[in-house]
């Protein structure tokens, strides 16, 4: 019987398996960020150990950057951990892409942009949302600070193997429908507990037809669906997305790799545990209403009636009423920025909808790109002009508001359109509220003042 | 990492499916650079509300937490398995727990009881019933009870030795070194390096 994609990159990473015991893995790429390394390197250096291979490893600074005033403006613990990060990475000679580097940005955002994803490789990172590389074809996910310790170490995590589970998607994607409402629709189809134990394959013809950046965007959003991995199978868009990146294959070695590449798809006979699937014509613009990923309503309908506890409570923390209307939900703020949403694509959508409009006078809009380099193609394109003089604040690179670790915040009861992948109580700031939303949706909430769907914005 | 083989301690209850890792330990306590200190801003946001279940004066010094399904998903922060050992907890029963969650949970020592959802509720029940009721958790026999509740767990054998035995798993796979220098012998050179 034929392999899927995952058990085919699997068991070529596998270094050592013993009965009963989980595989032991290799790792074809680490990446570190400042937030959840330092206690690893700290174990590493008491117990006197160094980092296997620290040209497989590469680190940068996003989770608490400051994203705007440089430095200078990351408040004491911010530039301890920062500091930290340095000094780690110069005792062990990983490649660092800190502040100020022009390589610098969402550690999601920078792997995929130098080349450095690729297909069949194994990657982890101390952070959940290492599922948006599997994007490429490869197996990635998000590892704890245990892990990260292990890996510098050894290069290897022992792992159980997960099962698989396809996601097709089939059909052309409805006007004004982007790759972040497939994730919403797919997340809102099997729960936010529906993939745990699982990596996913995301399979069809509107999965084909994404760009990468779209992908990754699905990808990304894996985890928020309970799976810590999921996986595109690399074609032709892969390729022509890696070919003359910093860290992609040249020559003799392009070829290599892509025959190499070519092995990866699931054979037509392989089986999956478990299938879901998913009618591209039935996907709509979603909003979360609730506090997790799974809670999500398209933008014409209005707040369910709770069904459950959870929903009660969630409903009570984003202050909504059943009944209400999506679209006549007023928002405070607009983060337009994440791992999840903030790659040139994303930039450019939201430009195009923001052109030629301000931002309404109640609301607060910033952009924050995912990476010192889609800033400057930002910029080069023009895209900063059509966003400033809207009215949006445009930011330096960095995870920002997604998560808030830095200034940029949301205040008690504030209500933000964000095209992040979390909505928890509390994440983008104690007491804000989270709706979560696709870009093109994001920039038309800034300029209406409140939800609205962006098919019929004009 | 302490070995674990029992645990006998006050059980605490919080009623509450799909509780993420941003309510275990919010990111304005990601900060720190150590691994420990993190046991006072546990459930810090849900704290500060007032009336939290934990902070109740019977459930104090709880050393074992029964809660909903899915248990510590979102991020892979290894501080939320880390704020539940600093504030006491031992071990964590429930339904079903995030994968990452559960996989900080063994490499930190932190035991997560997988139990079906019934057995969940009666122990929620019987410990809001009787508030500062002691629940043993015994990882050798793989066994749990209090009161006339008794239940067996399954776990992950090779997980269950580490604990059991407080095993740094690092050093173990150090020992596989020439097992790993032989994969790395066979890796393609165009591979991706870093520099
Ligand atoms: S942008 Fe948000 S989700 Fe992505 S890595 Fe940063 S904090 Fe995590």
């Amino acid at each position: 019987m034929g392999r899927t994609m995952a058990a085919k990159i699997w068991e070529d990473h596998v270094v050592a398996a013993h009965e009963g015991e989980p595989d032991l893995l290799y790792v074809d790429l680490h990446l570190v960020h400042e937030v959840t390394s330092p206690q690893a390197f700290e174990s590493l250096r008491l117990s006197n150990r160094r980092v296997r291979r620290p040209d497989l490893t590469v680190a940068t600074m996003d989770h608490d950057v400051p994203t705007r005033g440089g430095r200078a403006a990351a408040d004491e613990i911010a530039e301890r951990q920062m500091s930290a990060l340095e000094e780690n990475c110069r005792r062990e000679g990983i490649a660092l892409f800190g502040m100020g580097s022009s390589r610098q940005g969402i550690v999601h955002v920078i792997g995929p942009e130098l080349g450095l994803s690729q297909p069949g490789l194994l990657i982890v990172c101390g952070d959940s949302h290492t599922s948006t590389h599997g994007a490429f074809g490869a197996l990635a996910f998000g590892i704890g600070t245990s892990e990260v310790e292990h890996v510098l170490a050894t290069q290897c995590l022992r792992q159980r193997r997960p099962k698989v589970m396809a996601v097709t998607v089939e059909g052309e994607l409805p006007l004004g429908v982007t790759a972040k409402d497939v994730a919403l629709g797919i997340i809102g189809r099997i729960g936010v507990e529906g993939g745990r134990g699982h990596v996913i394959e995301y399979r069809g013809s509107t999965i084909r037809a994404l760009s990468m950046e779209g992908r990754m965007t699905v990808c990304n959003m894996t985890i928020e669906g309970g799976a810590r991995a999921g996986m595109i199978a690399p074609d032709e868009t892969t390729f022509t997305y890696l070919k003359g990146r910093e860290h992609a294959p040249r020559g003799a070695q392009w070829e290599q790799a892509l025959s190499r590449w070519g092995t990866l798809p699931t054979d037509a006979d392989a089986r999956f545990d478990a299938e879901v699937s998913i009618d591209a014509a039935q996907l709509e613009p979603y909003v979360t209403w609730g506090t997790n990923p799974g809670q999500s309503v398209p933008v014409t309908s209005r707040v369910p009636a709770p069904r459950t506890e959870t929903d009660e409570r969630a409903l009570r923390y984003m202050a909504l009423e059943p009944g209400t209307a999506i679209e006549s939900i007023p928002i405070d703020r607009v983060f337009i920025g994440s791992c999840t949403n903030a790659r040139l694509e994303d930039l450019r959508i939201a430009a195009s909808v923001v052109r030629g409009h301000s931002v309404h006078p109640k609301v607060r809009a910033m952009v924050v790109p995912g990476s010192a380099s889609v800033k400057r193609q930002a910029e080069s394109e023009g895209l900063d002009a059509i966003f400033r003089e809207a009215g949006f604040e445009w930011r330096d690179a960095g995870c920002s508001m997604c998560l808030g670790m830095n200034a940029d915040i949301l205040g008690p009861g504030e209500r933000c359109a964000s095209t992040s992948n979390r909505n928890f109580e509390g994440r983008q700031g104690s007491g804000g509220r989270t709706h979560l939303v696709s870009p093109p949706m994001a920039a038309a909430a800034a300029i209406a003042g409140h939800l609205i769907d962006v098919r019929a914005f004009s | 990492m302490d070995p674990f083989t029992r645990v006998t301690g006050v059980l605490a209850p919080l009623d509450r499916a799909d509780i993420d890792t941003d309510q275990i330990i919010p990111k304005q306590f990601l900060k720190r650079i150590e691994r420990s200190g993190y046991g006072p801003f546990l459930f810090y946001d849900w704290r500060r509300q007032g009336d939290f279940i934990l902070d109740r004066p019977e459930y104090r010094g709880a050393q074992v937490l029964v809660t909903g399904a899915n248990f510590g998903c979102g991020s892979s922060r290894e501080h939320a398995p880390w704020s539940l050992l600093d504030a006491g907890f031992r071990a964590v029963i429930a339904p079903s727990f995030a994968d990452i969650f559960k996989s900080n949970s063994f490499r930190c020592g932190l035991l997560p009881v997988e139990l079906p959802d019934e057995a969940v509720r009666q122990l929620i029940e019987l410990a809001l019933q009787e508030p500062g009721m002691e629940i043993t958790v015994d990882l050798e026999r793989q066994r749990v009870a209090a009161g006339g509740f008794e239940a067996s767990f399954a776990l992950d054998p090779f997980f269950r030795e580490c604990l059991l035995n407080g095993w740094d798993e690092v050093a173990l796979t150090l020992r596989q070194d020439a097992a790993i220098a032989r994969y790395e012998a066979t890796r393609p050179g165009w591979l991706p390096i870093s520099r």
